[in-house]
């Protein structure tokens, strides 16, 4: 008996900011973990992006103009921004899906009568779901260069790009994690995650010319979040397609990329961490 | 002085769903008390308001001498808690769970490394350790659970139905763990709908219904209030139910736990609360041959506690026999609280 009665030390009370990167941090590497036993959740979220790749390329290809031209090759170093951005953005089912999973089997419960930092159950997912999406970005920048995608800027404005992925695809997931808490089965949360995603990123310059849709439309686009990702990476990559819009984000794509996600961690990781502490599974 | 469980007053409603409606509960250092009741009674919503899961709408609620309302996150250092699900991790390995539960509670590394070994080998998952939680079978993950709730030697533990969907041998052994838990001076508190259990491990057991307590005491005080013997006579065949009932009937007791015969048809069983003990057993015995009523077993026995709850809710504890553990009051409970969360 005496195994489960002696008392064990602790390290006591610590203070908020080093509790919550720890208390993030055990949860992240938690759920690494999971994603590394569960190889063919990864392995489904690196096809999608290749098969989109191809299919863009091959089936559009030729019939898209982009900068006066519908040469295939031209519409390939074009679409690779959009796909990019689109495959960050998909971060948001995973980890809606899996917020909603923790839920439905009480470990959420179990979490939330822990004495451990509030909001670490779900920064601890998101930035386990960052780095599967690095992860992705990676095969994703390989299948693009083998298919004719080149950086034509250098490296460090390449690398620039890639952060401003990142940091769109951990916004995106913070989104995720909302929904992941608000329905009722892992299920919904998927569908629920990915859903609302096609016409965020289908309204937007990432597979068309914006400039040639309706004003209407073409205001939405402008003013998209994901447009301004996108439009970034463009221009950092040095890749054909940047939009001459007047828009402000189309103008200061970086700036607008960064603006929109850092707004949208703010607003989304307050409601997710408020609707986390009312949780109940 | 109050105990180390402490409840006032605690009134919780979902919609227009009173689900508690003013449970008081006192549970002294070192005891047990046995949360009793059908589904959806509030024994879950209970013990979710005293771990800090959920907020009442009002009343009062001390654990462990903290203040649950105005210092949640003490008490969860003093808490642990086994739900109606076994909360494990089912693709972390059963080390890496308890490892990450005490890192969770602020242990290091290293010291929650030690703790994950002691409890592995404590709850008899040590050849498990490095197997995924997936692997293991009902009774395992359970254990599993309950050590990771036993991860720093919480001085109250709480429990929601801890043997659902458990077998009968499983059932034992995570009743001798409690015990052993029980005898190192843990309060805890436990619900469950296996009226044997409360009888098996609670010193107080309180009946809830309806968000209320019905009844509150020991097993032997509430079987007494409930009425001191019973006969129970199973008779011949369907026919002899009519007259071992008229029978029957002139020995009961009225007033006291309804005071009537109760019949099981398909097992042709009746029983009837009495006092008078073996003397009345023969009076009764005379009168049934008399009448020609062939019986095919008969006994005078103590109350169940399944007499004093359906004495006491007027009907039968309902029992959740599902293999996976889900029971139905939770998934009520869940429903409506999720619908509370939306708000």
């Amino acid at each position: 008996m005496t195994a489960v009665t002696d008392a064990v030390t602790t390290t006591g009370p610590r203070g908020g900011i080093s509790q919550s990167v720890t208390d993030s941090l055990v949860v992240a590497k938690r759920n690494l973990i999971r994603m590394s036993r569960i190889p063919e959740m990864v392995i489904f979220g690196l096809i999608q992006p290749i098969m989109f790749v191809v299919l863009f390329s091959y089936v559009f290809g030729g019939s898209m103009n982009i900068g006066g031209t519908t040469s295939p090759s031209v519409y390939r170093e074009f679409l690779m921004a959009g796909i990019f951005a689109q495959t960050v953005t998909f971060a948001t089912a995973g980890a809606g899906a899996g917020i909603a999973d923790d839920m439905h089997k009480g470990l959420i419960d179990r979490f939330r009568a822990l004495p451990m930092a509030r909001g670490a159950v779900l920064t601890g997912r998101t930035l386990a779901d960052l780095v599967q999406t690095a992860l992705t970005v990676v095969v994703l920048a390989i299948v693009a260069l083998l298919v004719g995608w080149r950086v034509h800027n250098g490296i460090p404005k390449a690398l620039a790009a890639f952060a401003l992925l990142l940091l769109l695809g951990y916004a995106f997931s913070w989104i995720g994690a909302l929904i992941g808490l608000s329905v009722r089965t892992p299920e919904a949360a998927t569908s629920g995650g990915l859903i609302w995603l096609f016409p965020v990123t289908f309204i937007s310059n990432a597979f068309v010319d914006s400039s040639k849709m309706t004003p209407w439309l073409r205001h939405i686009a402008e003013w998209n979040p994901f447009s301004a990702t996108v439009q970034a990476c463009r221009e950092l990559f040095g890749n054909p397609g940047v939009s001459p819009s007047d828009a402000w984000p189309m103008q200061h794509p970086v700036w607008a990329s960064i603006i929109w996600s850092v707004l949208i961690i703010l607003v989304f990781r307050t409601l997710a961490v408020r609707k986390y502490r009312s949780a109940t599974a | 002085m109050p105990g180390a469980i402490h409840a006032e007053g605690l009134v919780k409603t979902f919609g227009d769903v009173r689900a508690l409606d003013g449970v008081d509960l006192d549970v002294p250092e070192g005891t047990v008390l046995g949360l009793l009741g059908p589904n959806g009674a509030g024994k879950t919503t209970t013990v979710r308001v005293l771990t800090t899961l959920l907020q009442p709408d009002s009343g009062k609620a001390v654990v462990a001498g903290i203040d649950v309302l105005k210092h949640p996150n003490e008490v969860r250092r003093s808490i642990g808690l086994s739900g109606q699900f076994a909360a494990v991790d089912e693709y972390l390995t059963g080390r890496e769970n308890l490892q990450m539960v005490g890192r969770l509670y602020q242990m290091n590394a290293k010291a929650a490394k030690k703790r994950a070994d002691e409890l592995l080998e404590r709850f008899n998952l040590a050849d498990a350790a490095d197997r995924t939680a997936k692997t293991y079978s009902g009774g395992m993950r359970r254990r599993l659970d309950l050590a990771a709730a036993l991860v720093v030697s919480p001085p109250v533990m709480f429990m929601d139905e801890p043997t659902t969907g458990l077998d009968p041998r499983n059932r034992q052994a995570l009743w001798g763990i409690i015990q052993e838990l029980v005898a190192g001076g843990t309060t805890l508190l436990l619900t469950t709908q296996y009226l044997e259990e409360a009888d098996h491990l609670a010193h107080d057991i309180c009946v809830v219904d309806h968000g209320r307590v019905i009844a509150r005491g020991t097993s032997d005080q509430l079987k007494a209030q409930t009425g001191g013997e019973r006969v129970e006579v199973v008779v011949h065949d369907h026919e002899m139910i009519a007259p071992a009932r008229d029978v029957l009937g002139r020995y009961g007791l009225s007033g006291i736990g309804h005071g009537e015969v109760t019949v099981e048809e398909h097992t042709r069983k009746l029983t009837v609360p009495v006092t008078g003990g073996a003397k009345l057993l023969a009076e009764v015995i005379r009168d049934l041959d008399a009448r020609g009523v062939e019986i095919d077993d008969i006994g005078l026995r103590r109350p169940t506690l399944d007499d004093v709850f359906i004495s006491l809710t007027g009907h039968a504890a309902e029992r959740a026999e599902d293999e996976n553990g889900e029971a139905p009051t939770d998934a009520k409970d869940r429903r409506k609280s999720r619908k509370e969360a939306a708000k």
